[in-house]
């Protein structure tokens, strides 16, 4: 196996192009994607190697080009839909759900969606609140979406091609703040299925359960504090909401008999909800504690700078929750 | 990185010219102009002039305190569409009703809202409009009637649909001036708000600055027609199209619109042409634009008008003008430390207005 180190925006590049050189059928849509070489730069080239048909600059019409590419989709190509960022989904939110996500359903099996619709997701830093939605939970709702939610380069470019091949309407999340980030994938091509949680790193004391841009806050903020105080934590990455690895998580619970689930997005109906009421079915007799949320307070994210800090989890707080579950206050 | 083979050869950008009609001066102000000169008089439009100045001044800082960290987030600047602000809304009343995008700045400093209190906002401190909770694209004011600046492109045209609603239900006389750009045009709901707006009659004054993009796309590359007036026919509506870089062309034009609308409300989308001078927003090196085209505008930049003609009327001097530019600038140096030495926002701010009382 050969190495190359990679960008974030990079590995979703490769994932992308690969897919559109294997399949005719699949191409890009969305504002800035082609000219602009994406808002992000995440389809960097793209225009120059795959010309206008495939990589298509849209007019700012969210509701308009994500239903065009669901009827795409059911007509046999297989849309990637971008959204210049997840906030803007919302206004393609009844196409998404009343068309993408029921379509095959409705039709009785007649007429599947295979569509990815991707783009950042979560707060970036102090864009205010109609910028910083995590709309996970949202979609996660709605029987029919799956969603993916990747926070290496690794997990982004294996997950995206498997979402594009996919024949279900895939929400795909990404992080503004995470496209800088950089590691060293394979070089050949490789898949990973949806589905799968991961162990981003081994531990015996506690569960950390953390997705996206969390995950990464707990790896670099939170691991080195706790084993200052000699916690060895577990951090498992679920890398898909929906369909969630229950066993995955379950698995790592069972081992250490304690859990902290941590969110970006809020705490009422949160994803963390799911998974803990999940944790609670599978895993009752092996909790030694009850499992702990950290998650975004229940307010619109505000501008200013101390109030986004104290809304948003921070490494305290997820240091602090692990202590409570514990019993090390 | 696998991509790009090959960069994308950057063709030639286009040059779009400006396409207005004649830059202010004495010599060619033509008789429907030389009466709005007589009517504003030289308080008035030297007042007015010293807005555009405001709004060039205090945009200027913002770029500033922006690399200087103490304003984050997006920050979007309405530098070169100053006259278009000014001269409309200056043709407006205080209890009219005014929404906007993101590009929010000129609008509010237009309506009057206190260069401090925008700037404390930028900062995130609680002395701002929003007590810092907004931040750039989310200025509103009720004092002020401004029902916000808007983060999703279009959102704000309903919004603004609301207040002519609301002056249509109690009958009285006031406008809802909807400020929106070119590019949000093309989102739905300005399509479903023309339609209810020419259906109930409502008090609408549909705005579209068109300055030539929406972020990096230039607008004929977005837009299936050219002249956007167009676009009200579908809808039974009346339209004109305004020169955005003239002030005394805006001003008029609203008088007329305005007046007529307050005795026998109707809609209307004005489509303003005009410019902006810096990228989309600060993060934006608009590197889609010629420099040829910034300049071509730049030559026709709408405090420059007004200041020639100004002079030509011999109602500002050089000397007075200078002091004007003077004032202007202490003004925002005030509006700066204000922002500097105001608290942030306590803790309990932040789950304070998530729900009313
Ligand atoms: C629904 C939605 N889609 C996309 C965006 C990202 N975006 C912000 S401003 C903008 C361009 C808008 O252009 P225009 O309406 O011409 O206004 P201007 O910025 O020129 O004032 C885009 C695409 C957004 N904020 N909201
Ligand atoms: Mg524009």
């Amino acid at each position: 196996m050969t190495l190359q180190k990679v960008l974030f925006r990079e590995a979703l590049n490769q994932a992308m192009c690969e897919e559109m050189e294997r399949d005719a059928n699949v191409f890009l849509m969305g504002e800035e994607v082609g000219e602009y070489d994406g808002p992000y730069k995440v389809s960097q080239g793209m225009l120059a190697r795959f010309g206008p048909k495939r990589v298509v600059d849209t007019p700012i019409s969210e509701n308009a080009f994500c239903g065009l590419g669901i009827g795409a989709a059911m007509t046999g190509l297989r849309p990637i839909v971008e959204f210049m960022s997840l906030n803007f989904s919302l206004v393609a939110f009844d196409q998404i759900v009343s068309n993408a996500a029921k379509t095959l359903y409705m039709s009785g099996g007649q007429f599947p969606v295979p569509m990815v619709m991707r783009g950042p997701g979560g707060a970036a830093a102090q864009v205010a609140a109609q910028h910083s939605n995590c709309v996970e939970s949202y979609f996660a709702q709605v029987p029919g979406l799956k969603v993916v939610m990747p926070s290496t380069p690794y997990d982004a470019k294996g997950l995206l091609k498997t979402a594009i091949r996919d024949d279900n309407p895939v929400i795909f999340i990404e992080n503004e703040l995470l496209y800088g980030v950089s590691q060293e994938i394979p070089a050949e091509e490789y898949l990973i299925p949806l589905g799968q949680a991961h162990v981003r790193v081994e531990g015996s004391d506690v569960t950390l359960i953390a997705y996206s841009r969390m995950a990464h806050l707990l790896e670099s903020g939170v691991l080195p504090e706790l084993r200052k105080e000699g916690i060895r934590a577990e951090l498992v990455d679920p890398r898909t909401i929906k369909p969630l690895d229950l066993e995955g998580l379950a698995r790592s619970v069972r081992k250490t008999h304690r859990a902290v689930i941590v969110e970006e997005g809020h705490r009422f109906c949160g994803v963390g909800a799911e998974i803990a009421d999940r944790l609670y079915s599978a895993c009752f007799d092996d909790l030694d504690a009850p499992l702990v949320r950290v998650t975004q307070q229940e307010n619109p994210l505000p501008y200013s700078k101390p109030l986004e800090t104290a809304s948003l989890p921070q490494v305290a707080d997820v240091v602090q929750a692990v202590k409570q579950v514990l019993y090390r206050l | 990185m696998t991509p790009a083979s090959a960069a994308p050869r950057k063709n030639a950008i286009p040059i779009h010219p400006p396409e207005q009609g004649v830059p202010l001066s004495l010599a060619n102000l033509s008789r429907r102009l030389r009466a709005t000169v007589e009517e504003l008089g030289r308080e008035r439009l030297t007042g007015m002039y010293r807005q555009m100045v405001l709004i060039r001044a205090f945009e200027q800082r913002c770029e500033q305190m922006y690399q200087q960290r103490k304003i984050a987030g997006f920050l979007h600047l309405y530098m070169g569409q100053e006259a278009l602000a000014v001269g409309m809304l200056g043709a407006c009343r205080a209890d009219d009703y005014a929404v906007t995008s993101y590009r929010d700045h000129g609008i509010a400093l237009s309506l009057g809202i206190p260069a401090k209190a925008l700037m404390a906002e930028l900062f995130g401190k609680v002395t701002g409009v929003s007590r810092g909770k907004g931040g750039s694209m989310h200025f509103y004011s009720k004092e002020k009637n401004l029902l916000g600046g808007h983060g999703i492109v279009g959102g704000q045209i309903p919004i603004g649909l609301g207040a002519a609603f609301r002056a249509h239900y109690l009958g009285t006389d006031q406008v809802s001036m909807i400020f929106f750009g070119d590019g949000a045009i093309n989102q739905g709901v300005f399509h479903e708000a023309a339609n209810m707006a020419s259906l109930w009659r409502l008090p609408a004054i549909f705005i579209v600055e068109n300055n030539r993009y929406g972020m990096g796309t230039a607008f004929e590359r977005a837009s299936s027609v050219h002249d956007l007036t167009q676009k009200a026919q579908g809808y039974a509506m009346e339209a004109r199209q305004v020169d955005g870089m003239n002030l005394l062309e805006c001003y008029a034009a609203l008088r007329e619109v305005v007046e007529v609308r307050r005795r026998n409300p109707s809609p209307i989308l004005i489509e303003a042409k005009t410019y902006r001078y810096r990228g989309h927003s600060i993060s934006d090196p608009a590197t889609y634009r010629s420099k040829e085209e910034v300049e071509a505008y730049q030559r026709v930049d709408p405090l420059q008008q007004v200041r020639r003609l100004l002079g030509e009327l011999g109602w500002l001097g050089d000397g007075a003008a200078q002091q004007l530019e003077r004032d202007v600038r202490q003004e925002v140096l005030d509006a700066v430390a204000f922002a500097e030495e105001s608290p942030f926002p306590e803790p309990e701010e932040r789950s304070r207005h998530v729900y009313a009382p």
